[in-house]
Protein backbone atom coordinates (compact mmCIF):
# COMPACT_ATOMS: atom_id res chain seq x y z
CA UNK A 1 0.00 0.00 0.00
CA UNK A 2 3.29 2.43 0.96
CA UNK A 3 4.23 2.04 -3.00
CA UNK A 4 0.81 2.93 -4.09
CA UNK A 5 0.55 6.33 -2.44
CA UNK A 6 3.96 7.16 -3.06
CA UNK A 7 3.10 6.49 -7.15
CA UNK A 8 -0.26 8.21 -6.38
CA UNK A 9 1.58 11.15 -4.92
CA UNK A 10 3.61 11.48 -7.96
CA UNK A 11 0.41 11.51 -10.08
CA UNK A 12 -1.10 14.04 -8.37
CA UNK A 13 2.37 15.99 -8.47
CA UNK A 14 2.68 16.12 -12.26
CA UNK A 15 -0.97 16.87 -12.43
CA UNK A 16 -0.07 20.37 -10.96
CA UNK A 17 3.32 20.55 -12.60
CA UNK A 18 0.84 19.90 -15.96
CA UNK A 19 -1.46 22.46 -14.71
CA UNK A 20 0.71 25.35 -14.87
CA UNK A 21 1.35 24.82 -17.88
CA UNK A 22 -2.22 24.66 -19.33
CA UNK A 23 -3.08 27.47 -17.05
CA UNK A 24 -0.57 29.42 -19.24
CA UNK A 25 -1.57 28.29 -22.58
CA UNK A 26 -5.04 28.69 -21.95
CA UNK A 27 -4.33 32.22 -20.34
CA UNK A 28 -3.34 33.85 -24.11
CA UNK A 29 -6.29 32.26 -25.63
CA UNK A 30 -9.18 33.65 -22.78
CA UNK A 31 -7.28 36.80 -23.01
CA UNK A 32 -8.04 37.22 -26.69
CA UNK A 33 -11.64 36.01 -26.39
CA UNK A 34 -12.58 38.14 -23.26
CA UNK A 35 -11.36 41.08 -24.73
CA UNK A 36 -12.15 40.78 -28.84
CA UNK A 37 -14.67 38.64 -28.43
CA UNK A 38 -13.43 36.24 -30.91
CA UNK A 39 -11.90 32.32 -30.62
CA UNK A 40 -8.50 32.10 -32.13
CA UNK A 41 -9.01 28.37 -32.96
CA UNK A 42 -5.34 28.30 -34.55
CA UNK A 43 -3.99 29.49 -31.28
CA UNK A 44 -2.04 26.25 -30.71
CA UNK A 45 -0.49 26.85 -34.09
CA UNK A 46 0.83 29.63 -32.91
CA UNK A 47 2.67 27.65 -30.30
CA UNK A 48 3.58 25.19 -32.32
CA UNK A 49 5.20 28.11 -34.85
CA UNK A 50 6.97 29.62 -31.76
CA UNK A 51 8.62 25.96 -31.54
CA UNK A 52 9.72 25.90 -34.96
CA UNK A 53 10.80 29.46 -34.70
CA UNK A 54 13.16 28.40 -31.36
CA UNK A 55 14.29 25.26 -32.97
CA UNK A 56 15.42 27.60 -36.22
CA UNK A 57 17.08 30.23 -34.40
CA UNK A 58 18.69 27.67 -32.09
CA UNK A 59 19.34 24.92 -34.24
CA UNK A 60 19.37 25.42 -37.50
CA UNK A 61 20.91 29.69 -37.03
CA UNK A 62 23.16 28.51 -33.73
CA UNK A 63 21.57 31.38 -31.64
CA UNK A 64 22.05 30.24 -27.79
CA UNK A 65 19.10 28.64 -26.76
CA UNK A 66 17.87 31.31 -24.17
CA UNK A 67 18.18 33.98 -26.47
CA UNK A 68 16.55 31.81 -29.22
CA UNK A 69 13.63 31.32 -26.60
CA UNK A 70 13.78 35.22 -26.32
CA UNK A 71 13.33 35.24 -30.06
CA UNK A 72 10.39 32.90 -30.42
CA UNK A 73 8.44 34.94 -28.15
CA UNK A 74 9.11 37.71 -30.27
CA UNK A 75 8.24 35.99 -33.67
CA UNK A 76 4.71 34.87 -32.46
CA UNK A 77 3.68 38.19 -30.64
CA UNK A 78 4.69 39.51 -34.00
CA UNK A 79 2.86 37.04 -35.48
CA UNK A 80 -0.58 37.50 -32.79
CA UNK A 81 -0.27 41.65 -33.65
CA UNK A 82 -0.08 40.88 -37.59
CA UNK A 83 -2.97 38.04 -37.07
CA UNK A 84 -5.00 40.73 -35.42
CA UNK A 85 -4.65 43.17 -38.36
CA UNK A 86 -4.69 41.58 -41.37
CA UNK A 87 -7.13 38.43 -40.24
CA UNK A 88 -9.63 39.37 -37.41
CA UNK A 89 -9.82 43.23 -37.77
CA UNK A 90 -11.69 42.84 -41.15
CA UNK A 91 -14.35 40.49 -39.88
CA UNK A 92 -15.13 41.97 -36.25
CA UNK A 93 -18.18 42.49 -37.02
CA UNK A 94 -18.84 39.83 -39.08
CA UNK A 95 -21.21 37.06 -37.73
CA UNK A 96 -19.30 34.68 -35.05
CA UNK A 97 -19.17 31.42 -37.23
CA UNK A 98 -17.16 33.62 -39.79
CA UNK A 99 -14.76 34.86 -37.40
CA UNK A 100 -14.27 31.30 -36.40
CA UNK A 101 -13.67 29.82 -39.89
CA UNK A 102 -11.55 32.71 -40.68
CA UNK A 103 -9.27 31.33 -37.68
CA UNK A 104 -9.47 28.09 -38.79
CA UNK A 105 -8.10 28.96 -42.01
CA UNK A 106 -5.71 30.02 -40.59
CA UNK A 107 -4.73 26.75 -38.27
CA UNK A 108 -4.59 25.48 -41.57
CA UNK A 109 -2.34 27.78 -43.19
CA UNK A 110 0.05 27.66 -40.51
CA UNK A 111 -0.09 24.50 -40.62
CA UNK A 112 0.87 23.94 -44.37
CA UNK A 113 3.60 27.23 -44.14
CA UNK A 114 5.25 24.73 -41.52
CA UNK A 115 4.96 21.66 -43.66
CA UNK A 116 6.77 23.79 -46.43
CA UNK A 117 9.40 25.33 -44.51
CA UNK A 118 10.27 22.29 -42.15
CA UNK A 119 9.06 19.07 -43.79
CA UNK A 120 7.04 16.29 -41.86
CA UNK A 121 9.88 15.27 -40.31
CA UNK A 122 10.00 15.49 -36.57
CA UNK A 123 12.75 17.98 -35.06
CA UNK A 124 13.76 18.43 -31.41
CA UNK A 125 16.44 20.88 -29.83
CA UNK A 126 18.47 17.86 -29.02
CA UNK A 127 18.37 19.26 -25.21
CA UNK A 128 17.90 16.54 -22.64
CA UNK A 129 17.67 17.18 -19.30
CA UNK A 130 17.77 14.57 -16.42
CA UNK A 131 15.50 14.08 -13.86
CA UNK A 132 14.59 14.69 -10.55
CA UNK A 133 14.48 11.74 -7.94
CA UNK A 134 12.92 12.76 -4.68
CA UNK A 135 12.96 10.03 -2.59
CA UNK A 136 11.18 7.00 -4.77
CA UNK A 137 9.67 9.63 -7.14
CA UNK A 138 10.76 10.47 -10.37
CA UNK A 139 9.83 14.14 -11.82
CA UNK A 140 10.94 15.36 -15.28
CA UNK A 141 13.01 18.09 -15.39
CA UNK A 142 11.60 20.02 -17.96
CA UNK A 143 8.13 19.74 -16.75
CA UNK A 144 9.15 21.59 -13.09
CA UNK A 145 10.53 24.33 -15.54
CA UNK A 146 7.75 24.19 -17.51
CA UNK A 147 5.53 24.83 -14.38
CA UNK A 148 7.74 27.35 -12.58
CA UNK A 149 8.25 29.69 -15.62
CA UNK A 150 4.43 29.07 -17.01
CA UNK A 151 3.48 30.38 -13.25
CA UNK A 152 5.62 33.29 -13.89
CA UNK A 153 4.19 34.19 -17.20
CA UNK A 154 0.66 33.82 -15.63
CA UNK A 155 1.74 35.96 -12.49
CA UNK A 156 3.43 38.60 -14.53
CA UNK A 157 0.36 39.04 -16.97
CA UNK A 158 -1.39 39.44 -14.09
CA UNK A 159 0.66 42.28 -12.77
CA UNK A 160 0.50 44.03 -16.33
CA UNK A 161 -3.28 43.70 -16.60
CA UNK A 162 -3.66 45.00 -13.07
CA UNK A 163 -0.87 47.44 -12.40
CA UNK A 164 -0.60 49.21 -15.81
CA UNK A 165 -2.76 51.91 -17.50
CA UNK A 166 -2.41 49.73 -20.73
CA UNK A 167 -3.20 46.51 -18.81
CA UNK A 168 -6.61 48.24 -17.21
CA UNK A 169 -7.85 49.46 -20.62
CA UNK A 170 -7.10 45.77 -21.79
CA UNK A 171 -9.65 44.86 -18.81
CA UNK A 172 -12.55 47.69 -19.56
CA UNK A 173 -12.41 47.53 -22.65
CA UNK A 174 -13.95 43.79 -22.72
CA UNK A 175 -16.80 45.92 -20.58
CA UNK A 176 -17.48 48.56 -22.86
CA UNK A 177 -15.69 48.79 -25.91
CA UNK A 178 -17.84 51.95 -27.03
CA UNK A 179 -17.05 54.20 -24.60
CA UNK A 180 -13.42 53.79 -25.02
CA UNK A 181 -12.26 56.89 -26.87
CA UNK A 182 -13.73 59.26 -24.32
CA UNK A 183 -11.02 57.66 -21.75
CA UNK A 184 -8.52 58.57 -24.89
CA UNK A 185 -8.38 55.27 -25.75
CA UNK A 186 -7.81 53.60 -29.53
CA UNK A 187 -9.66 50.78 -29.13
CA UNK A 188 -7.55 49.37 -32.14
CA UNK A 189 -4.57 49.74 -30.40
CA UNK A 190 -5.68 47.81 -27.47
CA UNK A 191 -7.00 45.03 -29.76
CA UNK A 192 -3.78 45.10 -31.08
CA UNK A 193 -1.44 44.86 -28.09
CA UNK A 194 -3.94 42.25 -26.52
CA UNK A 195 -3.29 40.01 -29.17
CA UNK A 196 0.27 41.07 -29.48
CA UNK A 197 0.43 39.52 -25.43
CA UNK A 198 -1.84 36.78 -26.62
CA UNK A 199 0.72 35.65 -29.05
CA UNK A 200 3.92 36.29 -26.59
CA UNK A 201 2.08 33.65 -23.91
CA UNK A 202 1.67 31.51 -26.79
CA UNK A 203 5.71 32.19 -27.55
CA UNK A 204 6.28 31.39 -23.94
CA UNK A 205 4.27 28.52 -24.25
CA UNK A 206 6.08 27.46 -26.99
CA UNK A 207 9.20 27.57 -25.40
CA UNK A 208 8.17 25.29 -22.40
CA UNK A 209 7.08 23.12 -24.54
CA UNK A 210 9.58 22.37 -27.00
CA UNK A 211 11.42 21.20 -23.94
CA UNK A 212 9.56 18.27 -23.93
CA UNK A 213 8.36 17.58 -27.37
CA UNK A 214 9.02 17.06 -31.01
CA UNK A 215 8.39 19.49 -33.12
CA UNK A 216 6.09 18.34 -35.98
CA UNK A 217 3.68 20.53 -38.19
CA UNK A 218 1.02 19.07 -36.59
CA UNK A 219 1.44 19.12 -32.64
CA UNK A 220 -1.01 21.95 -32.71
CA UNK A 221 -3.56 19.44 -32.51
CA UNK A 222 -2.27 17.72 -29.30
CA UNK A 223 -2.40 20.09 -27.31
CA UNK A 224 -5.05 22.87 -29.10
CA UNK A 225 -8.35 21.16 -28.00
CA UNK A 226 -7.31 20.41 -24.67
CA UNK A 227 -6.39 24.30 -23.89
CA UNK A 228 -9.86 25.43 -26.08
CA UNK A 229 -11.53 23.11 -23.82
CA UNK A 230 -10.00 24.61 -20.40
CA UNK A 231 -11.02 27.38 -21.20
CA UNK A 232 -14.63 26.64 -22.33
CA UNK A 233 -14.62 24.64 -18.61
CA UNK A 234 -13.24 28.08 -16.68
CA UNK A 235 -15.39 30.20 -18.53
CA UNK A 236 -14.85 31.38 -22.06
CA UNK A 237 -13.07 34.48 -21.72
CA UNK A 238 -12.45 34.26 -17.69
CA UNK A 239 -8.94 34.19 -16.95
CA UNK A 240 -9.13 33.00 -13.48
CA UNK A 241 -11.92 30.53 -14.36
CA UNK A 242 -9.07 29.22 -16.85
CA UNK A 243 -6.31 28.85 -14.32
CA UNK A 244 -8.84 26.91 -11.72
CA UNK A 245 -10.00 24.72 -14.89
CA UNK A 246 -6.35 23.97 -16.09
CA UNK A 247 -5.74 22.49 -12.73
CA UNK A 248 -8.70 20.35 -12.69
CA UNK A 249 -8.38 19.16 -16.01
CA UNK A 250 -4.65 18.14 -15.19
CA UNK A 251 -5.54 16.32 -12.44
CA UNK A 252 -8.21 14.32 -14.39
CA UNK A 253 -5.36 13.70 -16.91
CA UNK A 254 -2.64 12.96 -14.26
CA UNK A 255 -4.42 10.73 -11.76
CA UNK A 256 -6.88 8.87 -13.71
CA UNK A 257 -3.66 7.85 -16.44
CA UNK A 258 -2.69 6.60 -13.09
CA UNK A 259 -5.45 4.70 -12.00
CA UNK A 260 -6.53 3.16 -15.07
CA UNK A 261 -4.80 3.55 -18.17
CA UNK A 262 -2.84 6.74 -19.27
CA UNK A 263 -4.80 7.08 -22.36
CA UNK A 264 -7.84 6.37 -19.99
CA UNK A 265 -6.65 10.02 -18.37
CA UNK A 266 -7.79 12.05 -21.48
CA UNK A 267 -11.43 9.75 -21.64
CA UNK A 268 -12.18 10.75 -17.82
CA UNK A 269 -10.83 14.54 -17.90
CA UNK A 270 -13.22 15.15 -21.70
CA UNK A 271 -15.83 13.15 -19.87
CA UNK A 272 -15.94 15.38 -17.11
CA UNK A 273 -15.86 18.23 -18.96
CA UNK A 274 -18.80 17.04 -21.26
CA UNK A 275 -20.64 16.48 -17.87
CA UNK A 276 -19.65 20.15 -16.82
CA UNK A 277 -21.38 21.66 -19.78
CA UNK A 278 -24.45 20.06 -18.85
CA UNK A 279 -24.57 21.26 -15.12
CA UNK A 280 -23.04 24.65 -15.72
CA UNK A 281 -22.40 25.51 -19.52
CA UNK A 282 -21.41 28.95 -18.84
CA UNK A 283 -18.22 27.37 -17.18
CA UNK A 284 -17.43 26.59 -13.64
CA UNK A 285 -16.49 30.64 -13.29
CA UNK A 286 -18.47 31.76 -15.84
CA UNK A 287 -20.75 34.66 -15.80
CA UNK A 288 -24.67 34.29 -17.85
CA UNK B 1 -14.33 77.98 -25.66
CA UNK B 2 -16.96 75.61 -27.49
CA UNK B 3 -18.46 76.46 -30.75
CA UNK B 4 -20.29 74.60 -32.38
CA UNK B 5 -21.63 75.14 -36.05
CA UNK B 6 -24.26 74.29 -38.26
CA UNK B 7 -24.32 70.62 -36.92
CA UNK B 8 -26.07 67.86 -38.54
CA UNK B 9 -25.59 64.44 -37.41
CA UNK B 10 -27.35 60.88 -36.83
CA UNK B 11 -27.36 57.59 -37.09
CA UNK B 12 -27.17 55.89 -40.62
CA UNK B 13 -29.83 57.54 -42.38
CA UNK B 14 -31.78 58.90 -39.38
CA UNK B 15 -30.79 62.56 -39.05
CA UNK B 16 -31.63 63.81 -35.36
CA UNK B 17 -29.70 67.19 -35.76
CA UNK B 18 -30.69 70.30 -37.89
CA UNK B 19 -28.02 73.51 -38.50
CA UNK B 20 -27.78 73.08 -34.41
CA UNK B 21 -25.33 76.07 -33.70
CA UNK B 22 -23.77 76.77 -29.97
CA UNK B 23 -21.46 78.33 -27.77
CA UNK B 24 -19.75 77.72 -24.64
CA UNK B 25 -17.33 80.41 -23.13
CA UNK B 26 -14.69 80.00 -20.94
CA UNK B 27 -15.93 79.77 -17.40
CA UNK B 28 -19.58 79.62 -17.79
CA UNK B 29 -21.67 76.48 -17.50
CA UNK B 30 -24.53 75.93 -20.00
CA UNK B 31 -27.10 73.73 -20.40
CA UNK B 32 -28.91 71.77 -23.17
CA UNK B 33 -32.26 71.37 -22.67
CA UNK B 34 -35.42 69.94 -23.64
CA UNK B 35 -37.54 66.57 -23.83
CA UNK B 36 -36.36 63.17 -24.15
CA UNK B 37 -35.83 62.46 -27.58
CA UNK B 38 -34.70 66.22 -29.55
CA UNK B 39 -30.93 65.30 -29.89
CA UNK B 40 -29.17 66.48 -26.82
CA UNK B 41 -27.51 63.06 -26.30
CA UNK B 42 -26.84 63.19 -29.98
CA UNK B 43 -25.29 66.46 -29.79
CA UNK B 44 -22.74 65.74 -26.70
CA UNK B 45 -21.65 62.72 -28.93
CA UNK B 46 -21.23 64.71 -31.90
CA UNK B 47 -18.77 67.00 -30.01
CA UNK B 48 -17.27 64.13 -28.62
CA UNK B 49 -16.67 62.53 -32.35
CA UNK B 50 -18.66 59.59 -31.49
CA UNK B 51 -20.36 60.17 -34.29
CA UNK B 52 -19.40 61.72 -37.30
CA UNK B 53 -20.91 64.82 -38.26
CA UNK B 54 -23.07 65.11 -41.70
CA UNK B 55 -22.23 68.84 -41.74
CA UNK B 56 -21.07 71.99 -39.91
CA UNK B 57 -18.09 72.17 -37.46
CA UNK B 58 -16.99 72.05 -34.21
CA UNK B 59 -14.39 74.13 -33.00
CA UNK B 60 -12.36 73.74 -29.39
CA UNK B 61 -10.41 76.83 -28.27
CA UNK B 62 -10.23 77.80 -32.13
CA UNK B 63 -9.08 74.88 -33.16
CA UNK B 64 -11.28 72.57 -35.60
CA UNK B 65 -12.10 69.17 -34.77
CA UNK B 66 -12.60 68.32 -38.10
CA UNK B 67 -11.12 64.80 -38.81
CA UNK B 68 -10.13 64.28 -35.03
CA UNK B 69 -10.64 60.48 -34.18
CA UNK B 70 -12.53 60.16 -31.27
CA UNK B 71 -10.14 59.07 -29.05
CA UNK B 72 -8.17 62.27 -29.34
CA UNK B 73 -11.29 64.61 -28.53
CA UNK B 74 -9.73 64.32 -25.19
CA UNK B 75 -6.46 65.39 -25.84
CA UNK B 76 -7.90 68.91 -26.85
CA UNK B 77 -9.38 69.16 -22.92
CA UNK B 78 -13.35 68.23 -23.60
CA UNK B 79 -14.02 65.06 -21.89
CA UNK B 80 -17.66 63.42 -21.26
CA UNK B 81 -19.68 62.07 -18.74
CA UNK B 82 -21.73 59.73 -20.62
CA UNK B 83 -25.60 59.06 -20.33
CA UNK B 84 -25.99 56.24 -17.92
CA UNK B 85 -22.60 56.47 -16.51
CA UNK B 86 -20.94 53.49 -18.32
CA UNK B 87 -18.63 52.78 -15.57
CA UNK B 88 -16.69 49.63 -15.87
CA UNK B 89 -18.66 47.64 -13.36
CA UNK B 90 -15.94 45.14 -12.73
CA UNK B 91 -13.18 47.03 -12.01
CA UNK B 92 -12.57 49.09 -8.84
CA UNK B 93 -13.44 52.49 -8.28
CA UNK B 94 -9.99 53.71 -8.79
CA UNK B 95 -9.23 51.50 -11.53
CA UNK B 96 -11.96 53.94 -13.08
CA UNK B 97 -10.50 56.66 -12.03
CA UNK B 98 -7.24 55.42 -13.19
CA UNK B 99 -8.88 55.13 -16.90
CA UNK B 100 -9.74 58.27 -17.05
CA UNK B 101 -6.16 59.70 -17.08
CA UNK B 102 -4.83 57.28 -19.65
CA UNK B 103 -3.41 60.08 -21.85
CA UNK B 104 0.12 60.36 -21.11
CA UNK B 105 -0.21 64.07 -20.01
CA UNK B 106 -2.64 62.76 -17.46
CA UNK B 107 -0.60 59.93 -15.82
CA UNK B 108 2.05 62.46 -15.28
CA UNK B 109 -0.47 64.06 -13.07
CA UNK B 110 -2.20 61.06 -11.78
CA UNK B 111 -1.62 61.20 -7.98
CA UNK B 112 -2.60 65.20 -7.64
CA UNK B 113 -5.92 64.63 -9.48
CA UNK B 114 -6.99 61.61 -8.10
CA UNK B 115 -6.11 63.38 -4.48
CA UNK B 116 -8.47 66.25 -5.71
CA UNK B 117 -11.25 64.27 -6.78
CA UNK B 118 -10.89 62.83 -3.50
CA UNK B 119 -11.32 66.00 -1.82
CA UNK B 120 -14.16 66.75 -4.07
CA UNK B 121 -16.12 63.37 -3.67
CA UNK B 122 -14.77 61.45 -0.02
CA UNK B 123 -16.91 59.10 -0.67
CA UNK B 124 -14.79 58.09 -3.31
CA UNK B 125 -12.12 57.40 -1.17
CA UNK B 126 -13.46 55.18 0.88
CA UNK B 127 -14.93 53.32 -1.88
CA UNK B 128 -11.75 53.31 -3.49
CA UNK B 129 -10.81 49.06 -3.53
CA UNK B 130 -15.17 48.59 -4.08
CA UNK B 131 -16.11 47.48 -7.97
CA UNK B 132 -18.30 50.15 -9.62
CA UNK B 133 -20.72 47.63 -10.39
CA UNK B 134 -21.62 47.76 -6.43
CA UNK B 135 -22.10 51.78 -6.29
CA UNK B 136 -25.82 52.83 -5.39
CA UNK B 137 -26.95 55.61 -7.92
CA UNK B 138 -25.58 58.11 -6.70
CA UNK B 139 -21.80 57.36 -6.03
CA UNK B 140 -21.94 55.77 -9.25
CA UNK B 141 -22.59 59.67 -10.52
CA UNK B 142 -19.83 60.56 -8.60
CA UNK B 143 -17.08 58.27 -10.13
CA UNK B 144 -17.88 58.83 -13.68
CA UNK B 145 -17.82 62.24 -13.20
CA UNK B 146 -14.50 61.91 -11.01
CA UNK B 147 -13.22 59.98 -13.79
CA UNK B 148 -14.12 62.82 -16.72
CA UNK B 149 -12.06 64.75 -14.20
CA UNK B 150 -9.33 62.80 -14.38
CA UNK B 151 -7.89 64.07 -17.49
CA UNK B 152 -8.03 67.90 -16.39
CA UNK B 153 -10.25 68.91 -19.03
CA UNK B 154 -11.15 72.04 -19.67
CA UNK B 155 -14.99 71.92 -20.92
CA UNK B 156 -16.71 69.09 -19.43
CA UNK B 157 -20.34 67.34 -21.45
CA UNK B 158 -22.35 65.82 -18.61
CA UNK B 159 -24.97 63.44 -20.50
CA UNK B 160 -28.41 63.43 -18.38
CA UNK B 161 -26.86 63.38 -14.97
CA UNK B 162 -29.51 62.85 -13.76
CA UNK B 163 -31.44 59.79 -15.40
CA UNK B 164 -32.41 56.73 -14.07
CA UNK B 165 -31.95 58.26 -10.36
CA UNK B 166 -34.34 58.45 -7.79
CA UNK B 167 -36.08 62.34 -6.78
CA UNK B 168 -34.02 62.22 -3.19
CA UNK B 169 -30.69 61.50 -5.36
CA UNK B 170 -31.07 63.52 -8.00
CA UNK B 171 -31.34 67.12 -6.00
CA UNK B 172 -27.35 65.64 -4.48
CA UNK B 173 -26.74 65.03 -8.53
CA UNK B 174 -27.74 69.07 -9.06
CA UNK B 175 -25.70 69.80 -6.22
CA UNK B 176 -22.48 67.99 -7.22
CA UNK B 177 -22.76 69.97 -11.11
CA UNK B 178 -22.99 73.26 -9.04
CA UNK B 179 -20.18 72.26 -7.03
CA UNK B 180 -18.35 71.11 -10.41
CA UNK B 181 -18.85 74.75 -11.72
CA UNK B 182 -17.79 76.43 -8.71
CA UNK B 183 -14.61 74.70 -8.96
CA UNK B 184 -14.17 77.13 -12.40
CA UNK B 185 -14.68 73.90 -14.78
CA UNK B 186 -16.64 74.72 -18.49
CA UNK B 187 -19.62 72.72 -18.11
CA UNK B 188 -22.01 71.91 -20.98
CA UNK B 189 -25.09 70.01 -19.50
CA UNK B 190 -27.78 68.44 -20.82
CA UNK B 191 -31.10 67.88 -19.10
CA UNK B 192 -34.38 66.92 -19.29
CA UNK B 193 -34.74 67.71 -15.98
CA UNK B 194 -35.46 71.36 -17.05
CA UNK B 195 -36.22 72.78 -14.02
CA UNK B 196 -33.32 71.35 -11.73
CA UNK B 197 -30.67 72.63 -14.44
CA UNK B 198 -32.28 75.97 -14.69
CA UNK B 199 -31.30 76.33 -11.30
CA UNK B 200 -27.59 75.29 -11.35
CA UNK B 201 -26.29 76.53 -14.70
CA UNK B 202 -25.71 80.59 -16.38
CA UNK B 203 -27.46 80.06 -19.85
CA UNK B 204 -29.39 77.16 -21.32
CA UNK B 205 -30.44 76.21 -24.91
CA UNK B 206 -33.67 74.49 -25.85
CA UNK B 207 -33.46 71.78 -28.41
CA UNK B 208 -36.66 70.57 -29.57
CA UNK B 209 -36.71 67.78 -32.54
CA UNK B 210 -32.69 68.32 -33.50
CA UNK B 211 -33.47 72.38 -33.84
CA UNK B 212 -32.22 75.24 -30.88
CA UNK B 213 -36.24 76.68 -30.23
CA UNK B 214 -34.69 79.52 -28.22
CA UNK B 215 -31.65 80.59 -25.54
CA UNK B 216 -30.86 82.65 -22.92
CA UNK B 217 -29.95 83.19 -19.31
CA UNK B 218 -31.59 80.34 -17.00
CA UNK B 219 -33.45 82.52 -15.02
CA UNK B 220 -35.13 84.00 -17.98
CA UNK B 221 -35.56 80.69 -19.37
CA UNK B 222 -37.09 79.80 -16.26
CA UNK B 223 -39.85 82.78 -16.43
CA UNK B 224 -40.11 82.18 -20.04
CA UNK B 225 -44.08 81.35 -20.68
CA UNK B 226 -42.85 79.12 -23.52
CA UNK B 227 -41.01 77.05 -21.06
CA UNK B 228 -43.34 77.17 -18.24
CA UNK B 229 -46.01 76.15 -20.24
CA UNK B 230 -44.42 73.38 -22.10
CA UNK B 231 -42.21 71.79 -19.56
CA UNK B 232 -42.99 72.61 -16.15
CA UNK B 233 -46.34 72.59 -16.29
CA UNK B 234 -47.35 75.63 -14.73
Amino acid sequence: MDVFDIFLLEAVVNGILLGGLLALLSLGLNLIFGVIDVVWICYAELIMIGMYAVYALHVQLGWPLPVAMLGGIVVVAALGALMHQFVIRPVLSAEPINQLLVTGGVLFFLQAAATLAFGIEFKNLGVKLPPIAIGEMSFSMPRIIAFVVALAGVAATWLFLTRTYMGTAIRAISQDRQIMPLMGVNPDRVFVVTSALGGALAGLGACLLVLQYDIHPAIGLSFGPITFVICVLGGLGNMLGGLVAAFIFAQFISVGGFVFHIEWGYVIAFAFFIAVMFWRPQGILGRK
Amino acid sequence: MLAVRNVSAGYGSFQALFGVSLEVNAGESVAVIGPNGAGKSTLLRAISKLIDLMDGEVTMQGRSLKGVPAHEVIAHGISQVPENRRLFARLTVEENLKMGAFLPAARAKYGERLAFVYSLFPRMQERRAQLAGTLSGGEQQMCAIGRALMSGPKLLLLDEPSAGLAPVIVQSIFELVRRICHEGYTVLIVEQNIRQVLKVVDRAYLLETGRIKSSGAAAELLDSDQIRKTYLGI
